[in-house]
């Protein structure tokens, strides 16, 4: 090996070893610090139990059901052509960077006490029925996850060759013989990664089940490390639940490991599959009531928040526009740590190759199945005997944020600095492009692209974060989200609708804006 | 000049000797069977790949442990030898200054060796609004002005057609005309050979041959040499 890779590969392996340890100590070190913090676990109560249950039972219904779900409309999604196709798949991505609560707001606006529904059933003259609780949870987890799962599955079929279709007109295969013989070796090779995606998202489920939860018979183990934590000041309770949260999201990590997960981000969507199978009116009739209900169930709940919140946003209070002010700044934070993490990760990645290489990726990719509430509990502990805590309650939040984003942003990176590497990685060595003048002039513009994309969902999933932040909840220096969360509480239902508004704007404007950088003068 | 002294590279089970040396100023092209390690000889002078035995030494100097940049080597490589974000000018520039910070002197340098390659007033273009031998001008003179006492081609120009093939590689032979360059090219053309090079070594059979002259060589191939041609 010449001197230059040997340096490139220690100055790779220094940053990429911070960034690792910066990570095990995220997601190890703060759950020690919960358990030796907590001197002794106290016992479970029935109580815990159950959140465990409900934890696991509510994560299993949103991922079964969004998949269910997602199977037909995806289908119907790829074999029909109709005008907004192209806008509705683009909606489907949506949901990655919309704020949860506003989710929430927007379901309840259709699902809740005075929504849409329990209007039209009073007017029936019948029974109103209550959203919160289980089956609140899950249909919050399935708005949210049915149109990721959707995705995922379109990719899949668009990912089968048309050739085979064609293969199968000639063969004189029906709808169902196509389904047996081509969509259902597909469906069950992804459908299991996307089932344990979305497991996986909803297990570490805190705001949702934090605002759509009813009480003690729904609260996931997150909610309860919160409420151990903040309201009964139980650091043996907050430490025993917080080692079951882990363990559960570790088993479940395992098992994703082991079982490839799709990425729902990639391109090749846009096309409709050319199908000879599917004209019958019959059918067209039936993709077209799946098109439009599924449609109908993202957009009619965002519809009706934008309706009730526009008229309030001009007389928001002030705290609402200063707590915008400050979730901006953690989420612009939150974006360059990520960025940055993310890049010296990769580096080492690379630069560490074969099986220690993918150990590194793996750690990087384990965020994704951290708990937010016990990270953010232990650093609270951490930092306890030397400051207070609270003082730190923005950049915990900053921090967490860039630690639960580094998963995706690495996904998008790391392929297309390994490219890159393969492309111009000689040529670079050649010209003497070494440290930062390699990475100002090759490797940031080279890299816009996933970049711009990976900053855009780092920014607005941190904008819209409901998670740490309500650890060191105080009056002063509330998120937005936060202040949102408060005045859903306060029942001042027009000003939440307002600021949702404001949350939602902010959220996408964050995405937009770092998106069309990355996308304006793309290097070709 | 350049020595081979006791090269040996190992990868896996392929093995490629070499054992001797060429008169500075020499233009000299390297052939033989695809697979046999032509490549893998240039990029082992560049320092992309490491020699499990031997020396690389330029005018006495032992260069074998030193990085691609402090080499005194131009590459150019089958393709990607420019930067498609990077307009023709900056692809240029990046051969004197790395951090792309030129001063006004530098600056009239590199329009100079764009002009000298027949690109006056392309600076402005990214790689893709030109045509594939434009990119290879570019390419050049960015070579050019590396000022570089050793160019190797790794066959940058086998996407062009023959016509525009051999302009190239006349441009080529008079850079190093001018500048006292040694060449070392990878060619598939015996005909590119026979028209630049004075030397040719032939790489065969794990070992790559001590340059000869060329006529010589193709008048009277020795058996690795006919085995190839066919």
């Amino acid at each position: 090996m010449t001197s230059a890779s040997r340096r490139a590969r220690l100055l790779a392996l220094g940053f990429g070893g911070g960034v690792a340890t910066w990570l095990v100590v995220l997601n190890f070190g703060a759950l020690g610090a919960v358990v030796w913090r907590a001197e002794g676990f106290s016992a479970l109560r029935s109580a815990d139990l159950a959140a465990v249950r409900f934890t696991l039972v509510q994560a299993l219904w949103s991922a079964a059901l969004s998949v269910a779900l997602a199977i037909p409309i995806a289908r119907a999604l790829a074999r029909r052509q109709f005008r907004g196709r192209a806008l509705l798949i683009t909606l489907m991505g949506a949901p990655f960077i919309l704020p949860t609560l506003v989710a929430v707001l927007g379901l309840l606006a259709v699902f809740g006490r005075s929504g849409l529904i329990n209007q039209g059933l009073e007017a029936l003259g019948l029974a109103r029925f209550n959203i919160f609780g289980l089956h609140g949870v899950v249909l919050a987890h399935v708005f949210y996850n049915l149109p990721l799962a959707t995705r995922i599955l379109l990719q899949g079929w668009a990912a089968i060759p048309a050739e085979r279709f064609r293969l199968a007109a000639t063969l004189g295969f029906g709808p169902r013989e196509s389904f047996r013989q081509l969509e259902w070796p597909m469906i069950r090779e992804l459908a299991p990664g996307a089932f344990l995606v979305i497991f996986l998202i909803c297990l570490t489920s805190f705001s949702v089940a934090l605002t759509m939860g009813g009480g003690p018979r729904a609260t996931t183990v997150e909610l309860a490390i919160f409420q151990a934590f903040r309201f009964d000041y139980d650091m043996g309770r907050a430490a025993a639940l917080a080692l079951v949260q882990f363990a559960l999201c570790a088993s479940a990590g395992v098992i994703a490991w082991r079982v490839a997960l799709p990425a729902a981000m990639g391109g090749g969507m846009d096309r409709p599959v050319q199908r000879f199978d599917a004209g019958g009116t019959g059918l067209r009739l039936w993709d077209g009531a799946l098109i439009v209900a599924g449609a109908l169930f993202l957009l009619v709940p965002l519809g009706m928040l934008v309706a009730r919140g526009a008229p309030h946003m001009a007389g928001l209070p002030p705290e609402v526009w200063h707590a915008a002010g400050r979730s901006l700044t953690v989420a612009l934070g939150a974006t360059a740590i990520t960025l940055g993490m993310t890049l010296a990760l990769a580096h080492a990645v690379l630069a560490l190759g074969g099986g220690r290489g993918a150990m590194l990726e793996w750690l990087g990719l384990a965020a994704l199945a951290a708990s937010p509430l016990v990270i953010g509990t232990g650093l609270f502990l951490l930092i306890r005997p030397l400051a207070n805590p609270r003082d730190f309650a923005l950049a915990i939040t900053m921090l967490v944020n860039a630690g639960m984003a580094l998963p995706f942003a690495l996904r998008l990176i790391l392929p297309g600095l390994r490219a890159e590497l393969a492309t111009h990685g000689r040529l670079s060595d050649a010209l003497g492009l070494h440290g930062l003048a390699r990475l100002r002039i090759v490797t940031l513009p080279r890299l816009r692209r996933p970049l711009g994309f990976a900053a855009g969902l780092t920014a607005a999933l941190s904008m819209g974060d409901l998670g740490v932040i309500m650890l060191f909840a105080e009056r002063e220096g509330a998120t937005l989200p936060m202040q949102l969360y408060r005045l859903m509480n306060a029942y001042r239902q027009d000003d939440a609708a307002g600021a949702a508004l404001v949350l939602l704007g902010a959220s996408l404007a964050l995405f937009v804006v770092f998106d069309r950088w990355g996308r304006g003068r793309a290097g070709t | 000049m350049l020595e081979l002294d006791g090269l040996e590279i190992r990868q896996d089970d392929f093995t490629l000797r070499a054992d001797w040396s060429l008169a500075p100023g020499t233009l000299c092209a390297i052939i033989g069977p695809s697979g046999a390690g032509k490549s893998t000889l240039l990029g082992a002078l560049a320092g992309f790949v490491p020699l499990s035995a031997g020396r690389v030494l330029w005018e006495g100097r032992d260069i074998t442990g030193a990085m691609p940049s402090a080499r005194p080597v131009s590459i150019l490589f089958q393709d990607n030898n420019l930067f498609p974000h990077l307009s023709a000018s900056e692809n240029v520039a990046l051969g004197l200054r790395p951090s792309l910070r030129l001063s006004a002197s530098e600056r009239a340098q590199v329009e100079a060796a764009l002009a000298r390659v027949g690109l006056t007033g392309f600076g402005a273009r990214r790689p893709a609004q030109l045509s594939g031998g434009q990119q290879g001008r570019v390419a050049l003179a960015r070579v050019l002005l590396q000022g570089k006492p050793l160019i190797l081609l790794d066959e940058p120009f086998a996407a062009l057609g023959p016509a525009l093939r051999a302009e190239m590689l006349a441009l080529v032979a008079g850079i190093c005309r001018e500048t006292g360059a040694t060449l070392l090219m990878v060619s598939h053309d015996v005909s590119d050979a026979r028209v630049i090079a004075g030397q040719t070594v032939l790489v065969a059979d794990g070992i790559a041959h001590p340059p000869q002259a060329t006529e010589a060589l193709f008048n009277a191939p020795p058996e690795a040499l006919r085995a190839y041609l066919g």
